[in-house]
């Protein structure tokens, strides 16, 4: 006779597989690192600063208001260049999908140009354009009615590196956009054409918000790689946080402590960005998955209970999402 | 005098490349009748059901619907190609349900049905959610005002589809295989509700595959192959009483 209806067998104990290899290679490693860290750790405490031991340097130099300063520079610059970056892409990913052959072709002429330039060369462009012109003009021809600006003040360093930065940028988000775009599926886009919709309303009520989940990790990628790449404003002399540290550090000469303040701030606000984008993407994963995906502290807080790596996602969790009308 | 037929057919051609996949089709629906269109796959008839709000352009003929043609108006002997925004309008008259739903789903059910009010026909916020919550109360789906379409089975969601068409109070309806990606179980509640819009006067074309729904809702019925009609009529008539060898056939290997 079968099992009895509603009579479960024991839950099976075994012997799990052994895996030496794995603790042998954990020593290893650890003791390469431990010996790196230490070498490293060791000639920076060595150094002669002001302040004593390199360490007590970078203790020192960490809180230093020019160093804040420089942070609120970069800050400025990172949300500011992926602003442009950002509008300009998605405008740009719509006009190369247009069916209208001129803005396509605009689009792609535009993409191509400016991603395919280093973004220093860019920057060093809108730096020096005042050389060789020396205003800018923009006017009706044959009219009176003309705008006229000295370059110089029209694009001040800061305004050169948000410039460089910022075309940059909105060349590879319009090719971002334009995968999320293409991703939605051709029938979401029928169904609202046959309820009347036009193209536009189509695309800002249907696709976009469905494209963005396909977008937001990439534009997320970007904007931690954009905080990184603002350094590069130092060219432009724009005072943020590269360009400070290395102005104390010529004055004081204590060159590695200062780089180890800059990367340790840079590390932050990369860290504090990568749990940001977290909690965007699960917020336009709504509605496609039936559970949210865990949040980071979720995760972690799993890890501590089981000893082991996350899960992967999702688990059944209750929905409810506050939707304002 | 005669009122013009809500959609009319006159040679009405249609090629993907080098494929002909209409070709030639005439055809009335007169108001509040119901046509049903029948076929083996590939025969056209999604296609030509397409053609009726523009989704596709035709290559020859003419189609109409309520006495106005699709995509291009007429002075004197020229044709000239309807503006977009003219092109949305006659849309917005013509409810579509279509085989695999295609509710948008990142909106709950009930902002599935009042997004096309609200945005196109430029109705206020309380009207096209009080007409919303009425529709979803009519499809039986009363208390899934707020779920995502995610969250609801294939018959639910597809009941959520026809009430989107209906938020728009189209002057017709078209069904382009309905219950073909339903569950065997769950193609009842989507044809009671389609029977009920029937009975209630709603002009509709409705391509399908369910010969019983044909049999019993329909006033008429086609039967296409190959791009033409080869058989229309009564729908008891065609189906216990097919005239064509083709027809026959057909009805054989799926009745």
């Amino acid at each position: 006779m079968a099992n009895a209806v509603g009579l479960k067998p024991e839950a099976i104990k075994a012997v799990p597989v052994r895996h030496p290899g794995r603790w042998v290679a954990a020593i290893v490693v650890g003791a390469i690192a431990a010996y790196i860290l230490y070498t490293v750790v060791t000639a920076i405490q060595n150094d002669h600063t002001a302040q004593g031991s390199g360490w007590a340097a970078v203790g020192h130099y960490l809180f230093n208001t020019l160093i804040f300063k420089g942070i609120l520079v970069t800050l400025e610059l990172t949300v500011l260049a992926m602003a442009v970056g950002i509008v300009l892409g998605v405008i740009l990913a719509v006009m190369r999908l247009s069916p209208n052959p001129v803005m396509s072709w605009v689009s792609w002429l535009y993409i191509w140009f400016f991603r395919g330039t280093p973004v220093l060369v860019q920057i060093f462009f809108w730096f020096n354009l005042n050389l060789v012109l020396k205003s800018i003009d923009i006017g009706i021809p044959f009219t009176s009615f003309w705008l006229h600006a000295n370059t110089n003040t029209l694009i001040p360093p800061f305004m050169a590196a948000l410039l460089g930065l910022g075309f940059n940028e909105a060349a590879y988000m319009a090719e971002i956009v334009r995968a999320g775009i293409i991703s939605v599926e051709h029938g979401q886009t029928e169904a609202a054409q046959a309820l009347g919709m036009n193209r536009g309303l189509v695309m800002r009520r249907i696709v976009l918000p469905q494209a963005m989940r396909v977008i937001i990790p990439p534009t997320g990628n970007e904007t931690i790689s954009m905080l990184k790449t603002t350094s590069l404003a130092f060219t432009a002399s724009v005072t943020e946080l590269f360009t400070r540290q290395q102005q104390i550090a010529t004055a004081t000469y204590d060159v590695l402590e200062l780089l180890i303040v800059a990367s340790i701030w840079y590390l932050v606000m990369t860290s504090i960005l990568t749990v940001g984008q977290y909690y965007i993407e699960r917020h336009f994963a709504r509605g496609s998955l039936r559970g949210m995906p865990l949040t980071p502290f979720q995760r972690f807080r799993r890890m501590l209970f089981t000893f082991h790596a996350p899960p992967p996602a999702p688990v059944e969790l209750p929905v409810s999402i506050p939707r304002g009308h | 005098m005669s009122v013009a037929p809500m959609v009319k057919a006159e040679a009405v051609h249609k090629s993907f490349g080098r494929l002909e996949v209409l070709q030639g089709i005439d055809l009335e629906v007169s108001a509040k009748e119901v046509l049903c269109m029948i076929g083996p796959s590939g025969s056209g008839k999604s296609t030509f059901l397409r053609c009726i709000n523009h989704l596709e352009k035709i290559d020859a003929g003419r189609l109409s619907v309520d006495g106005e043609l699709v995509g291009y108006q007429q002075r004197g002997d020229k044709l000239y190609e309807l503006r977009d925004a003219e092109v949305c309008r006659k849309r917005s008259e013509i409810g579509m349900v279509f085989q695999h739903f295609n509710l948008f789903p990142h909106m709950t059910a009930l902002d599935n049905l009042i997004e096309a009010p609200i945005r196109v026909k430029k109705e206020s916020r309380t009207v096209a959610i009080d007409r919303g919550r009425k529709l979803l109360e009519r499809v039986g789906l009363g208390e899934k005002v707020n779920a995502y379409p995610r969250q609801l089975s294939g018959g639910q969601q597809q009941r959520v589809a026809i009430a989107r068409a209906l938020a728009m109070e189209p002057k017709l309806m078209l069904f382009d295989e309905p219950t073909s990606a339903l569950d065997p179980e769950l193609v009842g509640e989507v044809l009671d509700v389609m029977r009920g819009l029937a009975e209630d006067g709603m002009t509709m074309v409705v391509v399908t595959h369910e010969m019983g729904f044909a049999r019993e809702v329909s006033d008429s019925l086609v039967f296409m192959d190959g791009g033409v009609i080869v058989e229309a009529g009564n729908p008891r008539d065609v189906l216990t009483n097919p005239q064509h060898e083709r027809t026959r056939s057909f009805l054989s290997k799926v009745l």
